[in-house]
């Protein structure tokens, strides 16, 4: 594959995106913006209580009133879902027992929205309240009424995990330094600027589907099951998308009950959540607790660790399982452990379903690990940043829990972070400070949420005398996935980018993709468009080379132009010779997990990597925090489009920013401290520094051009490096997310007092983890051919 | 989404005639200045009102006078943060009207709005299904407060960052009754309780703000809140001062956010005037005025920090007045938080 941009037209440009003006100028049409005539609209009547069994539900008052059309219960939608095949726990509407202050219980069809949620007020609802469950303690300690779910255990544990790379002991043993640490990593939420809108119509016995999802084939498959409806008859159509982050990737209650109520009436139904409901829709950070003990050489080679955690996870499963392993899974693609252990526990508790937030279930862990190396480098006297690199995983090598690693960017991003700061060379002065971490995370997840060998993601171009448009079941959540397909598929046929039509994310016309999550789109789907674009390059090429009379290699494809043809020409000449015009390319991941059980979360066809230097200052007095700069270098494997990276990139700063000082899912009295957007603290414009980005390019041997993810990797280095920040600047560790302005003037109090010069938890409960799945690492060196070009 | 509950819209054309449509309608009508607060308290159904009285007649100029400057109510927050004149007479006051929420809300918002702007708290300021989870409070719907169960009053928090400033500025408002006007010191317009948070007539209309010109005085206003914009304060110190060398003649010092009512520091006003003005008797005096400040459990931070930066941002506030009016032993004590 051909390394820097030599040779391309369109890969490498930062070509603005396709969807920008009509977003801009408000043209584009988000699911709220529809209004079909006769539309009813919808409101949802959620529990007033964190737990409580749930007696009657009287909805007699709610259907007298005038404008009511219908009204439903759970016993309308009985059946269960879930996004993971085995925690399919939730209901659209519960008529049992409701789990959190927000639960579904009732919905309302009515002419307006004033009328709707008048109705849900006046339904009726008689519960027994329970006792609820609000912290991993009280998830762990024996219940006072009754489990929140009747699976998993002891008590409220959710999910259990333990797994034992190698020999954990002999690895201690060889070590001359051992530290613990523990380390606590705040909820938070998602914060899409567009809220959860979702609108369905029943046609001829078909039911359709508009929804602001990341997740249009999941969705598909939840209504199946739930609505008890073949695939066949049910449509899903991905609308404009106002942001995600993870907040969108499970099928939802308020997509299944649109779709119930627009079945009972006949009318299409919408129903727009507010902004109080997506908070409780959630699907956020888990609050995760976590115990972390290395052994390291006098020169800070590590020689074995051991990783606890215990993840907050709500009241329902969501892709909790998954969360669970991901908070042990990628510490050794940045760092090589010998001997590595983790033990993972989630719980249920009476809140909001924590899932995937951007990152998913990596950003606590990777808090926690590089400050805990921090303080060990800081323990035996070796600069921090050089205990790390020592440590940096290599390119084509395997990690002891058997990941597989191709291209690696670490030394580089490092290195470019480093020089740009001048972190090496900083003033030491009372109240500014700089912190250094580094990251990795995945290109896509080498395994499919449920188990099946077909593609994971698919593309068909179609080329006629109107042009070329390519299909792709894909959904832009404003990452930039169309782009990067009418890039990829304008690079290999020699046009621009605004010459290629797109149809995605609608599960009639498009071939299936799995969905924008994982960061998995750009590998996977560019990764199919790349093969459906080459395999109609060859029959535009074939044609033209037998108009010409000369073989297909001295055929020039490039400046709209096929040999000595335009397109639209070739194109002819290609219809005629072949027929129909049309082509298909499919994207299945290499076969790459352990041979082990629970191997199938963390493997990935590639791994981005990223480093970040934050510089700030911190008032010893007020402990209030002011950002001065942040660098950061991203190894994307390969740009397709910078300007798009770059937004990615700033974009995950600035998430990662609000984390790490201010957003918080904090609970009172059983409900959600504060969901509103005033009140739940995000950055402004004025808290956002400037972002210096360094893209750096691995080319990796199989990504699409090289191309690996951008969208959640450079989020996870930045709050580690904020923390660290803060303990350059006054000498006291905040173990806890967020570092907050309170907990800073606290740590240096107990400082003063001579008191350990921290902020955080003080101790791991005892969870019954089982006993350690033992597995035998694999040969650290990647035997050749295990990562080629990807084979078009 | 959240919906605006149905109300009549009354467009009055003088203040007279919209004292008398609200003396007429009472507790079932309010009026609406920018409605940058009461729009989404309407959302969330905070309050229950048949009509809304519209208030588009009030003044937008200011007078800008050798002895006084009056500003008309309807002055928006923005005109009043960019008012040079205004700035180079009061420069506190255009600082806080600067510092009120974002640029959008500032463009609508009015200095008669952020004046009788209602009190918050976050058991309050929250929808009507959320309050009806969690319990009603005494200041909508219910029978306690929630921040102190065992007290028989409500502990919303006075959240104006120019009224606490214009009292400190000496400012006083007219006031357009059914019956007249009348003026009032903006010191008195407040009472210190959560629900009943004005001493003017329900039916009065704030119609003009006037500053008066005091030589040699100066004055400032540092603004405590979690973010660089949109947030209401969480503490706030609004100072005028007036020195004589390094002596201090007359200093006003009046707090946002600590109370239910801007809070008047008279104490540590009575220590500095007098006084020689420098780093230690600046602390003294801060530490006198952060004394009856009690933040409660009731917005964003924890309410002991914040008890703590009260004493913070009065230091600042003093220590910038003191260097715009020319104080020599006053270094700025930190840097203002904003």
């Amino acid at each position: 594959m051909t390394a820097g941009n030599n040779g391309f037209s369109v890969i490498g440009k930062p070509f603005p995106k396709p969807d920008a003006v009509s977003k801009v100028t408000g043209r584009a049409v988000y699911a709220d913006d529809m209004l079909p005539a006769r539309t009813l609209h919808c409101r949802i009547l959620r529990s007033p209580h964190p737990h409580a069994r749930i007696l009657s539900v009287d909805t007699s008052a709610a259907r007298r009133m005038p404008g009511v059309v219908a009204v439903i219960t759970g016993a309308d939608l009985p059946i269960k879902f879930g996004i993971l095949p085995v925690t399919q726990d939730e209901r659209a509407l519960e008529h049992e027992k409701v789990r959190y202050v927000g639960d579904p219980i009732a919905a309302v069809a009515a002419l307006d929205e004033e009328i709707a949620a008048a109705a849900c007020d006046a339904i009726s609802v008689e519960y027994e309240v329970l006792e609820p469950v609000m912290s991993i303690d009280e998830a762990l300690a024996e219940t006072k009424d009754e489990r929140i779910q009747d699976y998993g255990g002891p008590n409220n544990i959710h999910k259990l995990v333990a797994l034992e790379f190698g020999d954990v002991e002999a690895g201690f043993e060889k070590a001359d330094h051992i530290r613990e640490d523990v380390f606590f990593f705040q909820g938070n939420t998602h914060l899409p600027m567009e809220q959860h809108s979702a609108i369905a119509t029943f046609v001829d016995g078909r039911v359709t589907l508009w929804s602001s999802t990341q997740v249009v084939h999941y969705v598909h498959r939840a209504l199946a099951k739930v609505l008890e409806l073949p695939m066949s008859r049910i449509r899903v159509i991905g609308a404009a998308h106002g942001g995600g982050f993870g907040g969108k990737t499970d099928p939802f209650a308020h997509e299944i009950i649109v779709c119930k109520l627009a079945m009972l009436t006949g009318r299409p139904v919408k129903c727009t959540l507010t902004r109080e409901e997506v908070f409780y829709a959630h699907r956020g950070r888990h609050p995760v607790l976590m115990w972390v003990r290395t052994g390291v050489t006098k020169d800070g080679h590590i020689t074995a660790m051991h990783f606890k955690t215990a993840l907050d996870g709500g009241a329902y499963g969501s892709y909790g399982v998954a969360s669970t392993f991901y908070t042990g899974a990628l510490q050794t693609v940045t760092y090589d452990i010998p001997a590595y252990r983790f033990e993972g526990c989630r719980v249920f508790t009476n809140k909001p379903p924590c899932g995937p937030k951007r990152g998913h279930g990596t950003p606590q862990p990777r808090f926690a690990l590089e400050l805990h190396l921090e303080k060990i480098a800081h323990d035996i006297g070796i600069d921090s940043v050089d205990l790390k690199q020592r440590n940096f995983v290599k390119p084509m090598t395997r990690t002891v829990n058997w990941l597989r690693v191709t291209s690696c960017g670490l030394e580089e991003c490092t290195e470019r972070v480093l020089t740009a700061s001048g972190y090496r060379n900083r003033k030491k002065q009372r109240g500014r400070g700089m912190g250094f971490a580094i990251s990795s995370y995945m290109s896509g997840a080498g395994t499919a949420i449920y188990w099946n060998d077909m593609p994971h993601s698919e593309v068909q171009i179609k080329v006629d005398r109107g042009g070329v448009t390519a299909y792709c079941g894909a959904m832009d959540i404003g990452q930039g996935s169309d782009s990067v397909l009418a890039a990829i598929v304008a690079e290999e046929l020699g046009l621009q980018p605004r010459d290629i039509r797109l149809v995605t994310a609608d599960t009639d016309t498009t071939p299936i993709d799995l969905g924008s999550y994982s960061s998995r789109v750009t590998f996977m789907a560019g990764n199919a468009a790349l093969q459906a674009a080459r395999k109609m390059r060859v029959m535009l090429v074939e044609a033209v080379a037998a108009k010409m009379g000369s073989a297909s290699e001295a055929v020039a494809v490039g400046a709209g132009r096929i040999g000595d043809f335009s397109f639209e020409e070739a194109s002819i000449f290609a219809e005629a010779r072949f027929g129909t015009l049309t082509s298909a390319g499919s994207y299945t991941p290499p076969k790459i997990a352990g041979p082990y059980k629970g191997s199938g979360v963390g493997p990935s066809p590639a791994y981005s990597y990223s480093a970040c230097v934050v510089d700030l200052d911190a008032d010893p007095r007020s402990g209030i925090v002011h950002l001065n700069k942040v660098w950061i270098a991203h190894d994307v494997g390969r740009a397709i489009n910078p300007l798009l990276v770059e937004g990615q990139v700033e974009g995950g700063v600035y998430m990662a920013l609000g984390e790490a000082l201010m957003e918080e899912q904090a609970f009172r009295k059983g409900l959600h401290k504060w969901p509103s957007m005033l009140e739940y603290k995000s950055p402004t414009f004025m808290d956002m520094p400037e972002v210096e980005t360094f893209i750096v390019e691995t080319v990796d041997p199989e990504g699409p051009y090289g191309a690996k993810e951008a969208g959640q990797g450079p989020l996870l280095p930045v709050i580690p490096a904020v923390s660290a920040a803060v303990f350059d600047a006054l000498g006291v560790w905040i173990d806890e997310v967020p570092v907050t302005p309170e907990k800073i003037v606290e740590a240096l109090r107990r400082k003063e007092k001579g008191e350990p010069p921290r902020f955080g938890p003080t101790s791991f409960p005892l969870i019954p983890y089982p006993a350690c799945i033992k597995v035998e690492p694999p040969p650290k060196t990647l035997e050749v051919g295990s990562a080629s070009a990807a084979s078009i | 989404m959240l919906r605006l509950p149905r109300f009549k819209y009354l467009r009055p054309k003088t203040a007279r005639e919209a004292a008398h449509m609200a003396t007429e309608l009472g507790p079932r009508a309010m009026f609406v200045a920018g409605g940058t607060d009461l729009f989404p308290k309407l959302k969330r159904r905070q309050f229950e009102i048949e009509a809304l009285i519209a208030l588009d007649f009030l003044s937008r100029e200011v007078h800008a006078g050798s002895h006084a400057t009056e500003l008309g109510a309807g002055v928006t927050l923005s005109a009043a943060s960019a008012h040079e004149q205004l700035g180079k007479q009061f420069k506190g006051y255009v600082e806080a009207a600067g510092l009120v929420s974002s640029p959008p809300l500032r463009n609508a918002g009015t200095i008669g709005g952020n004046l009788c702007v209602d009190t918050r708290c976050n058991y309050y300021d929250m929808t009507y299904e959320w309050r009806k989870a969690i319990g009603f409070c005494l200041k909508k719907d219910g029978t306690i407060c929630l921040v102190a169960p065992s007290s028989p009053r409500c502990w919303a928090v006075s959240s104006s960052d120019t009224g606490p400033m214009a009292m400190a500025l000496e400012g006083v408002v007219t006031l357009a009754g059914a019956d007249g006007e009348r003026e009032l010191p903006v010191a008195a317009l407040y009472r210190d309780d959560g629900i009943d948070y004005m001493a003017k007539q329900p039916s009065e209309v704030v119609t003009s703000l006037r500053l008066p010109v005091i030589d040699g005085n100066h004055s400032a206003y540092v603004k405590l809140r979690r973010r660089g914009s949109i947030d209401f304060p969480i503490a706030g110190a609004a100072v005028a001062l007036q020195l004589e060398g390094d002596v201090v003649r007359r200093c006003r010092i009046v707090l946002s956010a600590v109370a239910s009512h801007p809070l008047e520091a008279r104490a540590a006003d009575e220590f500095l005037t007098g006084k020689s003005l420098d780093e230690e008797t600046l602390r003294a005096a801060a530490e006198i005025a952060a004394k009856p400040a009690k933040p409660l459990d009731n917005a964003d931070l924890t309410h002991f920090w914040r008890k703590r930066m009260v004493r913070v941002v009065v230091e600042q506030a003093i220590a910038l007045a003191a260097t715009r009016s020319g104080g020599s032993r006053v270094k700025l004590l930190g840097q203002p938080t904003e």
